[in-house]
């Protein structure tokens, strides 16, 4: 069946198998591998494997784990995978804030499957890891250029890791200046939601500004709530409505002159990427997230890195190990009396600043600046394409430009149909599309969801999309019973939120059901 | 394939009740409608019964809904005249006599719908039904008002007909409906005619929270309950000793005298001292008098939807009080979600003062969870 090129609408389905759970596939004495036993002069030098197992430590009984033959659960996790949506089979503009873009199959190859780079332990002899230690380095070098800091750490696992981080870098510069008293931190409601997590995880109050009627953060209400108990902002910008605050500077300027640095979250930086630096601005702490902006791919809580860049004052505080060469060699430098030591053991994904490394090296300079071009004008045509969809507004600063996403709303076809963001989104799976982002919490957009097509994707996907959210607008004013009953193609169907939401009403884990089973409080389907 | 989920809903049974006289006295100016005499005058000057019609076009916005809802109504101009001209079947209950319908026939029906088991009480009308409704069930009925009213200060109110309509589908819609805590207020009549106005905290009613409509608790990981957890504990946890502590009345302050293990006042201010409770329901002399034995702070809420912040159901707070604490010593404490339900954007006070409306103007800290707080504008 082929697509309708004139509708752009294609006639999907979603594959279905009624999989059984594993632990019902399970057959005593089925083995997906024969562990070898130990040879008889092994044996005999250590003893039984287990000998070595503390007594504390040892089971009682065998773990109650499926038996199943390798073929089988290969092809088990093969239909599972057949049944979910992946980054690969359908256009992931959907998800704004993520920038999904698409992630070369050679930097997968040639990093995260390189052998030199998989058999390597990072508590190996730094002679024998030279090669990976010069790849920290460079790509530390080229990151430093894109930004203008001076300095960058990539252990954090992710963008609200490196937050945390960034959090106390700033405590541990306030202190070293015999400054104990600053113990806020400012943020904006449009802000990643980890720009105040983080440093309230690090012991931080978080004080939170509301925008203003153009959707830019209040400046006078920040130039109200500094003080000198101010330790730093913590900023996003663009925010996540896409707009970018172009008074950027006179925010830094205030918090400077209070004494507090100026955290940048750059996890929204691939519309300014080779446009616009940190530095220039007068950013002290900065974030990339090298997992979105610098393709690798993401999603399903990692592996990431969040890339935390200081300017050259605040580099003392950086986490340890850090990566440096005498001349000939690269070594790790544990010599750093006023880091903040460990945040992740060892030295963070080293597979993902390699796939970095090798994606700035095939951009360049002139690629990168046109990467950031291509999302921009990808995200004018896409907002002018859905703005067009009925029921759709986009809230503040009407008729300006967004940067590289946008937080659009579908309050007026809530008003008109009673359809929101919730019952469009259960739609698009029979159009193969996934989920779209809806926003993070509070929703101060109503009924939001927020489009990032990034540089990826093509006129043909951009038209696709908003083809099918029109098909979807359309529905919900002409045929209320289809979107009603959506999704139809998949193989599951409406779910009903409030049962999932309820813990008495399911089970979480197999053996929690078999306990409830047993229990009589659930029965076997 | 169209496959649909089976969906097999319990017929809910909705109470409803049309204050015929409410919003009469509006368009004709007379700043509310309680009292024959009132409505008497309001007659005469050509008023028409709007109520009925803003409850007539909240049901036909669920009119959806007609195969799962059985309306349970108060007889003729009270609602049966409204729910006759709609699809939805309906049980009439209770009786009403000849002539001009008051305060008592409203509570009275009320009970009775209370009593026929009802699931959610629908109401149209303004403050002084809200009152009357709430004297009936109290917090034993969840309610939904229809706006309809002069005076709208009670948060038992939709924010519009249409929402109203809205809140009933969502209501129905939702296997598990869960409830919170609503203000009832009022202002006092007379003498806001005479020019002054005495908002007051009349009670508490329970409502539906409506999260398909408002924010999601879904997936956000906290809810409302925890923020206002949060709340009382950053508040507790600011109390320096020896120091006085107003708590003022709503469901945002109350979980603060729950944390500190002691008893609170519904609609008035308790006084703290050392986690001791020094005064309940003090007045506002009790309060004025601890401003000069020594540091006192008061903590208040801000009322949802307009933002209102003192001279609404807080008046034992004076403009010599506040003169004489300072705005710093004032702890405003409410959850984002609340914040952001202020239409405005901004916080309104009206002490009655207007030389010190103007001082309490510009931005504050509002407590919005633990050690969270949100820059907001006050605006005189």
């Amino acid at each position: 069946m082929r697509r309708d090129y004139k509708t752009y609408l294609r006639r999907f389905h979603e594959a279905k198998w009624d999989e059984e759970i594993i632990f019902d596939l399970s057959v005593p004495g089925q083995r997906g591998i024969i562990v070898p036993a130990a040879e008889a002069q092994m044996v005999e030098a250590v003893g039984k494997g287990s000998s070595k197992i503390p007594q504390g430590m040892k089971r009682k009984k065998l773990p109650n784990l499926p038996e199943v033959h390798q073929m089988r659960v290969n092809r088990h996790f093969m239909r599972l995978t057949q049944e979910v949506m992946g980054a690969d089979v359908t256009p992931d503009l959907s998800q704004g804030t993520c920038t999904m873009k698409y992630s070369p199959k050679v930097q997968e190859h040639t990093a995260a499957r390189n052998e030199n780079l998989i058999d390597v332990h990072p508590l190996q002899d730094v002679s024998t890891i030279q090669g990976i230690l010069e790849i920290y380095k460079k790509t530390e070098e080229m990151v430093c250029e894109i930004s203008g800091m001076d300095a960058f750490n990539f252990h954090a696992g992710g963008g609200a890791a490196a937050c945390y981080e960034g959090a106390c870098v700033v405590r541990a510069y306030h202190k070293s200046r015999g400054d104990d008293k600053r113990d806020e931190i400012i943020t904006t409601i449009f802000s990643h939601p980890c720009d105040a997590g983080a440093p309230s995880t690090a012991g931080y109050k978080v004080v939170t500004l509301m925008p203003n009627e153009d959707g830019i953060p209040d400046l006078e209400a920040m130039k109200a709530a500094l003080s000198e108990r101010t330790a730093a902002i913590f900023i996003t910008n663009p925010e996540d409505t896409g707009i970018f605050n172009p008074r950027i500077k006179e925010y830094v300027d205030a918090a400077h002159e209070a004494g507090a640095l100026c955290y940048y979250d750059q996890a929204n930086v691939n519309g300014i990427m080779g446009i616009t630096r940190a530095r220039e601005v007068g950013f002290d702490i900065i974030h990339y997230n090298l997992h979105k902006t610098f393709s690798s791919p993401h999603g399903g809580m990692g592996p990431g890195c969040g890339a935390l860049g200081v300017r050259e004052f605040l580099k003392p505080f950086l986490p340890v190990p850090r990566v440096e060469k005498d001349g000939e060699h690269y070594y790790l430098d544990y010599d750093c009396p006023e880091s903040i030591g460990k945040i992740r053991t060892f030295m963070g994904n080293a597979h993902v600043v390699l796939r970095t490394y090798m994606w700035i090296k095939q951009m360049g300079a002139e690629g990168i600046r046109e990467a950031a071009v291509c999302s921009v004008l990808n995200n004018q045509y896409l907002m002018k394409q859905v703005s067009k969809i009925k029921g759709v507004e986009v809230y503040y600063a009407l008729g300006k430009r967004r940067i590289e996403q946008c937080r659009y709303s579908w309050n007026k076809l809530k008003e008109d149909t009673g359809f929101g963001t919730v019952d469009v989104t259960k739609r698009l799976i029979d159009f193969g599309m996934q989920h779209y982002w809806q926003s993070h919490h509070p929703h101060i957009v109503p009924e939001p969801f927020t489009l990032e097509p990034t540089e990826s994707y093509s006129k043909d996907d951009l038209d696709e999309y908003a083809a099918i959210l029109t098909e979807i607008s359309r529905e919900c004013y002409e045929e209320p019973e289809v979107i009603r009953s959506a999704p139809h193609n998949a193989p599951i169907h409406a779910i009903l939120t409030d049962e999932v939401d309820d813990f008495d009403k399911i089970a979480v884990t197999w053996r929690q059901w078999q306990k409830r089973i047993q229990a009589g409080t659930m029965k076997d389907a | 394939m169209h496959r649909r989920p089976k969906e097999v809903r319990d017929v809910k049974k909705i109470g409803f009740l049309v204050n015929p006289v409410a919003g009469v006295g509006g368009r004709v100016g007379l700043k509310g409608s309680d009292g024959a005499r009132i409505q008497e005058m309001a007659k005469k000057l050509g008023a028409v019964p709007e109520a009925s019609l803003r409850a007539l076009a909240a049901l036909q916005k669920a009119s959806g809904l007609t195969d799962q809802i059985v309306f349970l109504t108060a007889p003729g101009v009270m609602g049966e005249d409204v729910v006759k001209q709609t699809a939805f079947p309906y049980e009439v209950v209770g009786t009403l006599p000849d002539g001009a319908t008051t305060a008592e026939d409203t509570i009275r029906i009320a009970r009775e719908i209370l009593e026929s088991q009802a699931d959610l009480l629908m109401f149209a009308g303004g403050d002084g039904t809200a009152r009357n409704v709430c004297e009936a069930v109290g917090m034993e009925l969840p309610v939904l008002g229809i706006p309809a009213g002069v005076k709208i200060h009670s948060a038992v109110y939709a924010y519009n007909t249409k929402n109203a309509g809205e809140a009933l589908e969502y209501f129905c819609n939702e296997s598990r409906n869960r409830y919170e805590e609503a203000e009832v207020m009022d202002i006092d009549e007379e003498a806001f005619r005479g020019g002054t106005v005495r908002a007051k905290l009349y009670g508490y009613m329970r409502i539906p929270v409506l999260h398909r409509c408002m924010q999601s608790v879904k997936s956000g990981g906290y809810s409302e309950k925890e923020h206002v957890a949060g709340i009382a504990e950053s508040v507790v946890s600011q109390m320096t000793p020896g120091a006085y502590y107003v708590v003022g009345p709503g469901t945002t302050t109350i979980p603060i005298m729950d944390r500190l293990g002691l008893p609170h006042t519904l609609l008035g201010m308790d006084i703290v001292k050392d986690g001791k409770l020094i005064k309940a329901d003090a007045a506002e002399k009790d309060i004025y008098d601890l401003t000069k034995k020594g540091e006192v702070y008061v903590i208040l809420t801000v009322i949802g939807g307009q933002g209102h912040l003192f001279g609404r159901g807080n008046q034992q707070i004076s403009p010599r009080i506040l003169r004489a604490i300072g705005r710093k010593h004032c702890m405003i404490v409410a959850t984002k979600s609340k914040l952001l339900s202020i239409a405005a954007g901004r916080l309104t006070v009206d002490t009655g003062d207007i030389e010190l409306d103007m001082e309490l103007a510009g931005y504050v800290r509002i407590i919005t969870g633990y050690q969270d707080s949100v820059m907001f504008k006050i605006e005189s």
